[in-house]
């Protein structure tokens, strides 16, 4: 058996990049393969990934579960729990093309499922809470099975190997979305397997990550606080998590969660002038100490509406943004956006901790 | 002068045949088209009358290692350019990315507009071997860190007024070298180890040097800078760890 993350530590980069379109236009998976696999260098062919907004335009009001089994003893165990807890409405093995690069995939498959009103109302939860609950069950209970996507007319596809063969292996070029991401591995701490390859998804969010936090062990004690469970022992996981609690559970504005986690140095809050703005940064940093994030990192998170692309506050990895019409390219290298984009409108390097967003138009939301 | 079209030719074989037109067929110049990261572009060159044009963004630690060859970017550089780089000149005709000249040990990067963090990292000099790194625009947080020779100039040409020069942490860890700014910028800008420095004719007649250069290089006209205005920044002390272990 191959030692699982968080068993064997390897040390040892990565490549991330994304692209929105605002109008909300759809486009293939080719673009984004392009991209990626031009930074070839940046990955070891341990991981490779992607996430994809808009593709299940016909399940759009369903939860789209992509799961991976071990085997079919776990996968029907899990199929019984998911019978309990939601009505399916679909279900299927996630097509593949065989591809000579990926070897040893486990059973790759999706359900889209309707939560039983029944069951969400004897927990007095509200839906998402209750779909959030029922994937950490299963991640951590049902041993062999790991749900990598749970989100709504979206979904993950990631596996061991090159990112551009593992788009080739999941047929990307007949998905359309408005919102691609992807990642490209470089395992730095533990050995790669399929569910630690990036992005990393809890419903709607997704992120993919170049570095490594150190504050890792301090953000998963504070979350675990609130129910999540960090089955993976991997860093990027944690990151997922912290904007779910702090965006969904904790109901603060994407602007203020990103405070949190790259919150301002206290030598920068001391020289604030605004008082109110002082205050507010201060009991910040105080309130949720935990949840800042700090050691190198650049990531892209995806969500619904839009993307956000941040670097650590001292900026210890690449982040290259560019515009052309309504489509925001993000990348780890300038070169990676151009084999895409010829002629960008614009392109620059955000300084670090400095957030880019690029939401939806509010009329395609 | 050999052109190469570089478009999905991978980085290795790319460099490989710039190797074997450099040294086969006595060519002195280089065109490289269509190149999109290919990355170690100038490698360890020695040709010391050889030029290599680059059209597109080439990848990371460009000139890395390079002995001595001329290599002029249109385009945006990425980062690492000049890793270790001992001799010959680098210009990049757009911006560059971070860590720019790092552990530079000869030789000079003269760039049009802005770089990213960590510029000069750990650059170093040695008798006559001097680093020069020219940023036209602004430079990111932690320029010239750890610097322990060399000079980095920051010229702030079309930056807006909204813009800073130059990031915070400015030559934290230096204990060599020199940093000209064209600004006079607050102590807190600075890591703990700078302090601002005299001018003497030597500097004056450096950057106006540097500022020439510049000005050929990328067809500016720059004589409404005034070398008063810069301000020159030095180390404290030249050793500043020497104690660190050792006082327990």
């Amino acid at each position: 058996m191959i030692n699982k993350e968080g068993k064997v530590k390897i040390p040892s980069g990565c490549a991330i990049t994304g692209i929105i379109d605002k109008n909300g236009n759809k486009f293939n998976g080719e673009d984004i393969i392009k991209s990626i696999a031009l930074m070839h260098e940046r990955s070891n062919g341990l991981g490779g990934g992607f996430a994809a907004y808009g593709i299940y335009p016909e399940y759009k009001d369903f939860y789209a579960l992509h799961i991976f089994f071990d085997d079919f003893n776990i996968k029907i165990q899990t199929e019984d729990y998911i019978k309990k807890n939601f009505d399916i409405i679909n279900s299927e093995s996630i097509p593949t093309k065989k591809n000579p690069k990926i070897y040893d995939p486990p059973l790759i498959w999706r359900y889209f499922l309707n939560p039983k009103k029944d069951n969400i109302e004897k927990k007095e939860i509200d839906e998402k809470e209750f779909v959030f609950k029922c994937v950490m069950e299963i991640n951590k209970n049902f041993k062999g099975a790991y749900i990598f996507s749970s989100g709504k007319n979206m979904g993950v596809f990631k596996g061991v190997g090159y990112p551009e063969d593992i788009g080739k292996f999941f047929l990307l070029d007949t998905y359309e979305a408005y919102i691609w991401t992807a990642h490209g591995r470089f395992p730095t701490n533990t050995p790669g397997w399929w569910g630690g390859a990036h992005p990393f998804t809890l419903l709607n969010w997704s992120v993919v990550h170049n570095g490594e936090i150190s504050s890792y062990d301090a953000n998963r004690r504070f979350v675990e606080m609130y129910g999540y469970i960090c089955t993976l022992k991997t860093d990027t996981e944690v990151i997922t998590f912290l904007f779910d609690m702090l965006i969904r559970k904790h109901n603060i504005p994407l602007k203020k969660a990103i405070k949190i986690v790259v919150a301002p140095f206290w030598d920068d809050i001391e020289k604030e002038i605004d008082p109110s703005l002082k205050k507010e940064l201060k009991s910040i940093r105080s309130v949720y100490a935990s949840a800042l994030i700090n050691g190198p990192f650049s990531i892209i998170l995806g969500f619904e509406d839009g993307i956000l692309a941040l670097n650590d506050r001292i900026k210890l990895r690449p982040l290259v943004v560019a515009t052309k019409d309504a489509k925001t390219y993000i990348s780890s290298e300038e070169s990676a956006i151009r084999v895409i984009c010829n002629n960008p409108d614009k392109v620059w390097m955000p300084a670090g901790g400095e957030p880019i967003i690029a939401l939806l138009k509010k009329e395609y939301r | 002068m050999k052109i190469i079209d570089a478009l999905d030719v991978p980085y290795r074989t790319l460099n490989k045949l710039i190797d074997t037109v450099l040294l086969n067929n006595n060519e002195e110049n280089i065109i490289l088209k269509n190149i999109f990261g290919q990355r170690y572009i100038g490698r360890g060159l020695s040709y010391k009358n050889s030029l290599i044009q680059i059209y597109g963004t080439p990848g990371n630690d460009m000139a890395s290692y390079m002995n001595g060859t001329k290599i002029e970017v249109f385009g945006n550089g990425q980062d690492a350019i000049g890793n270790t780089m001992n001799e010959g000149t680098v210009i990049i005709h757009g911006d560059c990315g971070d860590t720019i000249g790092y552990a530079m040990r000869g030789g000079s990067i003269y760039i049009k507009g802005n770089v990213g963090y960590r510029v000069g990292i750990h650059m170093k000099e040695y008798k006559n071997m001097k680093p020069v790194i020219v940023i036209g625009g602004k430079a990111g947080e932690f320029l010239g860190e750890y610097m322990a020779g060399g000079i980095i100039i920051v010229l702030g040409i079309d930056i807006s007024k909204s813009e800073k020069i130059v990031g915070k942490f400015c030559g934290t860890g230096m204990h060599g070298g020199v940093i000209y700014i064209y600004e006079n910028l607050e102590d807190y800008n600075f890591g703990k180890e700078v302090k601002k420095s005299e001018f003497n004719e030597k500097d004056v007649e450096l950057l106006s040097k540097h500022i020439k250069f510049y000005e050929k290089a990328f067809s500016r006209n720059l004589e409404y800078l005034r070398i008063e205005k810069f301000s020159k920044y030095v180390a404290i002390g030249k050793n500043p760890y020497s104690n660190m272990y050792c006082n327990y």
